[in-house]
């Protein structure tokens, strides 16, 4: 009798570890940025909404069948009677029991998945359309209407549908935001579509969520959504070029740094004065458009600057040896000096 | 491979299994699992035959349906060639075998030879090459694997001609052999029965 | 061992005829000594596999870490998950298939004895091929786009910044290898070659085996043994066999496709040039949905033999389970692209996969029921192989449970590529399958053995692998829906994501030390075990019927089957309330049973070893090297030299005969019980 109370003992310390383990990471629930549980958008709240329902019945089976086989184990544990066990071959009753019972309970989940399937994959038709572009390992952001051309932060408004159409350079990529929808691949030479929309505005952050080589671990995004009035501002602001640097200041000889040492081969950056605009060729392989570069709170794939680092810092890291902060990077370690890349930062930062 | 004689021994009835040799239903298994094969392969084709976009010529539009209509026939008269071997087994007329696997064999080599005409043409007239478009990949590919089971089928066909000529007869091992690559055989020749259909005579290139 | 007759001599090498020592292992056509090859490698497998896993696990038990590069990250996991289920868990499948169905129908052996050597050698050499890539391949950066900015050897060579870059050159596309990402552009090198011919070579093995399974059960069964009465075991070793003979040759047209890609040129999933990169996902969940019943379905058969042994009492529902897992195996064709819900397609589509997956639940549930049905009002006896077998249940319980949230399909498109779908896979195949795999190994010792394996020690090793197991994988529920994708060699501290990694790299390092209590365990209870005599577990079917270790023939006198649970039935009657009550010469019948199966009454035949199945194998991995390097000299030749080899083997084999006999003679038995065991 003490063994199987002892070995019940056991298996209930262990549940009950694995419970209070599970209670314990309730908290913390804010400090984690990529979190499915705080929606903020109308879709993942959708999503959300079907979820938790699904949990629970999920949560009621596992009850019952951990609990059955607890007492199973518990009650029916060889104690050396004499009598052996009844020879059941089994219960039809029972088969049909507990085939149609799921059966139900599965239609029932079935129908408000199917709708939601329905309603969320395609686009409304007064969204606004934002084109993304993966890379390798960086996403690109084109707006349409607007004719601009910007990298790692996507701004939208607050409050309003944005579709996004996308499509890759490169290999299959997968764009996630998880507070405002759930994921939906990149893929080159064909265009899907993603629906988001953020109640509020503020920052959503985003990860690459497909394997795409070497930094795929180093691909991230972020959605910045702006009050509306804010977010024509910003589109305003983002169609002006960028103010040429003045001749003698740091920012001059950051912008011929930028011009000799051969970035201008995968780097546009436009200028208020179109004619002096450097413009790497349409089709050509491209990294991000430095235009407003700093306008933009993260770069190089939104993984700099690091909680707690200085952007200058950063930037200065990123420039010395871009392979080093980023494997595999196509950006290479160009032996910049420290005066290059003191120079280079100052004129990028101009450019906001 | 002819271990049952073994087990038959053992007193092994035969109300408890299919009543089908081993063998024999050891290859309509292992053909179950090539219609698959080919199966992917078929469908392969019929995605990428009429997707638009491709530079380069498609494969649809450079057929010969005559030539390939020939070759068919010849590929189909094999199976004839191939039932009249087996039927010459049969009778015990060890002679008519040996005359009717190297009819099928060497019907099966026409085909083949009538395979590598039609690609060098595709190739050098048509520039349609295993690296000019998918459809034209999908549709080398297809074609290369059937092309390869029939060459496999030939060199086995051949095999049990030179076992017969040496031996001056097939034996009871050798005549299931015989089976078994009668049934391989027909096999390749239906698969190819469906690709001339779907691949040559139904496919068509983008509008 | 005396041979007999005068061996004709109508072939350049007579047949081989030692029963003992390396060139007995190198020839043998015995499914059982085939079986225990087969799970010595597999379990090789698991432990490489292991420690693949536990370097990603240090590599991920800090944010920002560095102890391993990206490039050898990349290649650990795609090589931990490409060994674990090929080269793992499907081999070692196969050993319990291969030793155990013949038993399990009351046969000598399987239908195509020299085709089972063949298929093992081909799945060990093309393990080996594969693994050579540690050696051989070489992982280049990407086509075409070195030297940007006219600027060379700006891509950093091997893996980029971390203090172990070893492996880097590996593979490293993924085991599922996705388009364009694993292909010759982005992939460059020949690393991804070795994995796509590699795998190649272990389905053509897994092909060769389920052919000769699925013949064996057909038509070799023991009088008496209709298949309403074959053990589970067997029943979902034939499902299973039926899944590998329809899935394999679509992976196999995948991987032939991805290799035209790579080697000639092709443009199947050249996305610059028309090709579509779904394409293969949809060619690669066509056999990769199937595969995973193929993992989990033989674990199932395990588990519906050990219960109802340790429960005293027939499987509950005997024809469900059998139906069920045939359900499950034809629906499993069906659901393929709920892989692919983000990718894409259709709502229809979407939709549409979706309730086909929910579907699947339904079979499934009805599994289980059955096996709590088995348990309840038991007599349950809680040794390590029972312990097991309720840990599968109960794990994979919650692995089911989480698959049905997948296949809410809005839901799913948060899930998916997180690590809540490695939680998802790990609960299913490590607590499913892995866990039945060792209850099976505890239960079926004696008869490799013919002893017992140690139970205190097997009860360690079960209560540490479990607290391990669910510390390692539960709390990737958790994290996956905090957001930390799959495949991530890194991940920052803001993202709150650390502190239950590190909770999983301890379970893991748990594992690892169960494993170890396991392995002590095998070696010295294969020594100096209890001894487990003809019937140690009172059990109920057939393969018990045969003294342990199991004699080189097997059955003596095959027996002749009245019913399901055959064996218990000789040894038990009901009362007149359903109980079991032990026949009063129940002791008698089974001492009489084992010294018959101990001395045969006349000479056995059994089938001859073969030199071919090596030879024909041999030649597989040559060609392929030769495919990889074709485009130099040697290259040619070695696809030359392979081809001749197989195809001149297969001559060979077609040629041999067969009629040089191996009697057992029954003053022999001792040597024979030697034989079947060593090594």
């Amino acid at each position: 009798m003490s063994r199987s109370r002892f070995s019940l003992v056991r298996i209930a310390a262990l549940v009950g570890l694995v419970l209070l383990l599970g209670a314990c990471s309730l908290i913390g629930i804010d400090d984690a940025p990529l979190t499915t549980f705080e929606p903020k958008g109308p879709f993942a709240e959708r999503i959300d909404n079907l979820f938790w329902p699904v949990f629970w019945i999920a949560t009621g089976i596992f009850v019952l069948v951990e609990g059955a086989i607890l007492v199973a184990v518990f009650l029916f544990r060889d104690r050396h009677q004499a009598k052996e066990a009844k020879q059941l071959h089994g219960s039809p009753k029972l088969e049909v029991l507990w085939t149609v019972i799921p059966a139900l309970i599965l239609a029932g989940v079935a129908v408000p998945t199917t709708a939601a399937v329905f309603d969320l994959t395609e686009c409304g038709t007064d969204a606004i359309e934002i084109q993304v572009i993966g890379h390798q390992w960086w996403f690109e952001y084109h707006y349409p209407d607007a004719d601009i051309t910007t990298a790692n932060v996507m701004v939208i408004p607050a409050g309003e549908e944005v579709c996004a159409r996308m499509t890759s350079d490169d290999v299959i990529h997968n764009f996630w935001i998880p507070a405002l929808n759930g994921k939906r691949y990149l893929i080159p030479g064909q265009t899907t579509e993603l629906r988001l929309e953020a109640y509020e505005p503020g920052e959503y952050w985003g990860h690459c969520a497909e394997f795409c080589g070497l930094s795929h671990s180093l691909m991230r995004a972020r959605v910045v959504a702006l009050d509306p009035s804010a977010y024509q501002a910003w589109l305003e602001a983002q169609q002006e070029g960028a103010p040429v640097p003045e001749e003698g200041t740091p920012e001059w000889d950051g912008y011929q740094v930028f011009q000799n040492k051969g970035c201008t081969q995968c780097h546009t950056v436009r200028f208020e004065d179109d004619s002096m605009s450097l413009v790497v060729a349409e089709g050509a392989f491209n990294g991000p458009e430095l235009t407003h570069f700093a306008s933009r709170g993260v770069f190089a794939g939104a993984i700099l600057p690091e909680e707690g680092q200085d952007r200058e810092d950063a930037l200065g890291q990123w420039l010395a040896d871009p392979p080093n902060t980023k494997p595999g990077s196509f950006m290479p370690n160009l032996a910049l000096t420290q005066q290059e890349i003191d120079d280079l930062i100052a004129w990028l930062e101009s450019n906001e | 491979m002819a271990d049952l004689a073994h087990e038959m021994d053992l007193g092994h009835p035969e109300h408890e299994s299919t009543g089908i040799d081993n063998r024999k239903l050891g290859m309509w298994a292992f053909l179950s699992s090539e219609f698959l094969f080919f199966g992917a392969l078929i469908s392969n084709y019929l995605l990428y035959s009429n997707r638009a976009g491709f530079t380069g010529v498609y494969p649809s539009e450079i057929y010969d349906i005559p030539f390939t209509s020939v070759s068919s026939f010849v590929l189909l008269m094999s199976s004839l060639t191939m039932v009249l071997a087996h039927n010459a087994l049969s009778r015990g007329d060890q002679g008519g075998t040996r005359t009717w696997l190297f009819a099928t064999a060497a019907l099966g080599a026409v085909f083949l030879g009538g395979q590598v005409f039609e690609f060098t043409e595709f190739i050098t007239l048509y520039d349609m090459k295993l690296t000019t478009n998918p459809a034209a990949s999908a549709f080398y590919l297809l074609t290369g694997f059937h092309g390869t089971h029939v060459a496999i089928g030939v060199i086995m066909l051949l095999s049990l001609w030179g076992i017969s000529r040496r031996q001056g007869e097939l034996s009871e091992k050798h005549g299931m052999n015989l089976e078994l690559v009668g049934l391989y055989w027909h096999f390749v020749d239906i698969i190819w029965i469906v690709i001339f259909t779907v691949v040559y005579l139904l496919s068509v290139p983008p509008a | 061992m005396t041979a007999t007759a005068e061996r004709p001599t109508t072939t350049i090498f007579r047949r081989p005829s030692s029963t003992t020592g390396l060139w007995s292992w190198l020839t043998t056509v015995d499914h059982k000594r085939i079986g225990i090859m087969y799970g010595y490698a597999a379990f090789s497998f698991f432990l490489i596999g292991g420690l693949e896993a536990l370097l990603l696990r240090i590599q991920l038990s800090q944010a920002n870490a560095e102890f391993l590069t990206a490039g050898a990250y990349n290649a650990l996991f795609t090589m931990h998950g490409t060994t674990m289920i090929f080269l793992f868990v499907m081999p070692a499948s196969a050993a319990f298939m291969n030793y155990l169905l013949p038993l399990l129908i009351g046969a000598r052996d399987v239908a195509f004895p020299r085709l089972n050597a063949l298929s093992w050698w081909i799945f060990v050499f093309g393990a080996i091929f594969l693994y050579s890539t540690f050696f051989f391949g070489t992982s280049l950066a990407p086509v075409g786009v070195d030297g940007i900015g006219g600027i060379d050897g700006n891509l950093a060579a091997g893996g980029g910044p971390g203090t172990f870059n070893f492996l880097a050159d590996s593979p490293d596309g993924g085991w599922f290898g996705y388009q364009p990402n694993a292909g010759p552009l982005y992939s460059a090198g020949t690393a991804m070659d070795y994995w796509a011919l590699g795998l190649q070579i272990v389905g053509l093995a897994s092909l060769v085996s389920s052919v000769n399974f699925v013949v064996t059960v057909l038509n070799m069964r023991a009088k008496g043994m209709r298949l309403l009465r074959m053990p589970v075991f067997a029943w979902m070793t034939t499902v299973t066999s039926f899944l590998l003979l329809f899935s394999l040759p679509i992976i196999a047209v995948a991987l032939f496709m991805v290799t035209f890609d790579r080697q000639f040129g092709s443009l199947f999933f050249a996305a610059t040039n028309g090709g579509d990169p779904i394409l293969w996902q949809h060619l690669f969940w066509l056999f990769g949905h199937p595969e995973v019943y193929i993992l989990i379905l033989p674990a199932m058969g395990i588990v519906s033999e050990i219960l109802p042994t340790f429960s005293r009492k027939p499987l509950f529902g005997y024809s469900a389970v059998v139906f069920a897992g045939a359900a499950i195996a034809f629906l499993g064709f069906g659901v393929w692209a709920h892989h692919m819900f983000s990718s894409g397609i259709t709502p229809v589509a979407q939709a549409a996969f979706g309730l086909a997956t929910m579907t699947i639940a339904i079979p499934t549930g009805i599994k289980i029921f059955n096996w709590l049905g088995t348990m309840w009002m038991g007599r349950i006896r809680l040794t390590t192989a029972m312990l097991f077998a309720i840990g599968f249940v109960a794990m994979f319980t919650i692995g089911g449970l989480s698959g049905v949230t997948h296949a809410v399909v809005p839901s799913d498109w948060q899930q998916t590529d997180t690590y809540y779908i490695v939680a998802h896979f790990h609960y299913v195949i490590f607590g499913g399958a892995i866990f039945g795999l060792f209850g099976g190994m505890y239960y079926w010792f004696p008869k490799l053995t013919g002893r017992l394996m140690n139970e205190k020690l097997g009860k360690t090793h079960f209560w540490l692998m479990l607290l391990g197991f669910n510390l390692t994988f539960a709390p990737m529920h958790w994290l996956g829906l905090q957001g930390m994708v799959r495949r991530t060699w890194k991940y920052a501290p803001e993202t709150g994501l650390e502190p239950w990694n590190v909770a999983v790299t301890i379970g893991a390092f748990i594992i690892a030390l169960s494993i170890l209590v396991f392995i002590y365990n095998w070696f010295t209870s294969r020594r100096r075990g209890q001894e487990s005599g003809l019937d140690p577990w009172d059990a109920r079917t057939v393969e018990w019927m045969v003294p342990n270790p199991t004699p080189e023939y097997n059955f003596a006198v095959p027996p002749v089957v009245g019913s399901l649970d055959h064996f218990w039935h000789l040894k038990y009657d009901q009362d007149a309330e359903g109980r079991a009550v032990r026949k009063p010469d129940g002791d008698e019948i089974v001492a009489r049973i084992e010294y018959e199966q101990l001395n045969p009454a006349e000479p056995i035949h059994l089938p001859n070893p073969s030199y071919f199945p090596v030879l024909v194998a041999l030649g597989l991995p040559i060609m392929f090297y030769g495919i990889i390097y074709h485009e130099t000299l040697w290259g040619k030749a070695l696809i030359a030299v392979g081809a001749i080899i197989t195809l001149g083997s297969l001559i060979g084999w077609g040629m041999e005969p067969l009629e040089e006999p191996h009697h057992v003679e029954h003053e022999d038995h001792d040597q024979v019980g030697e034989a079947s065991f060593d090594g």
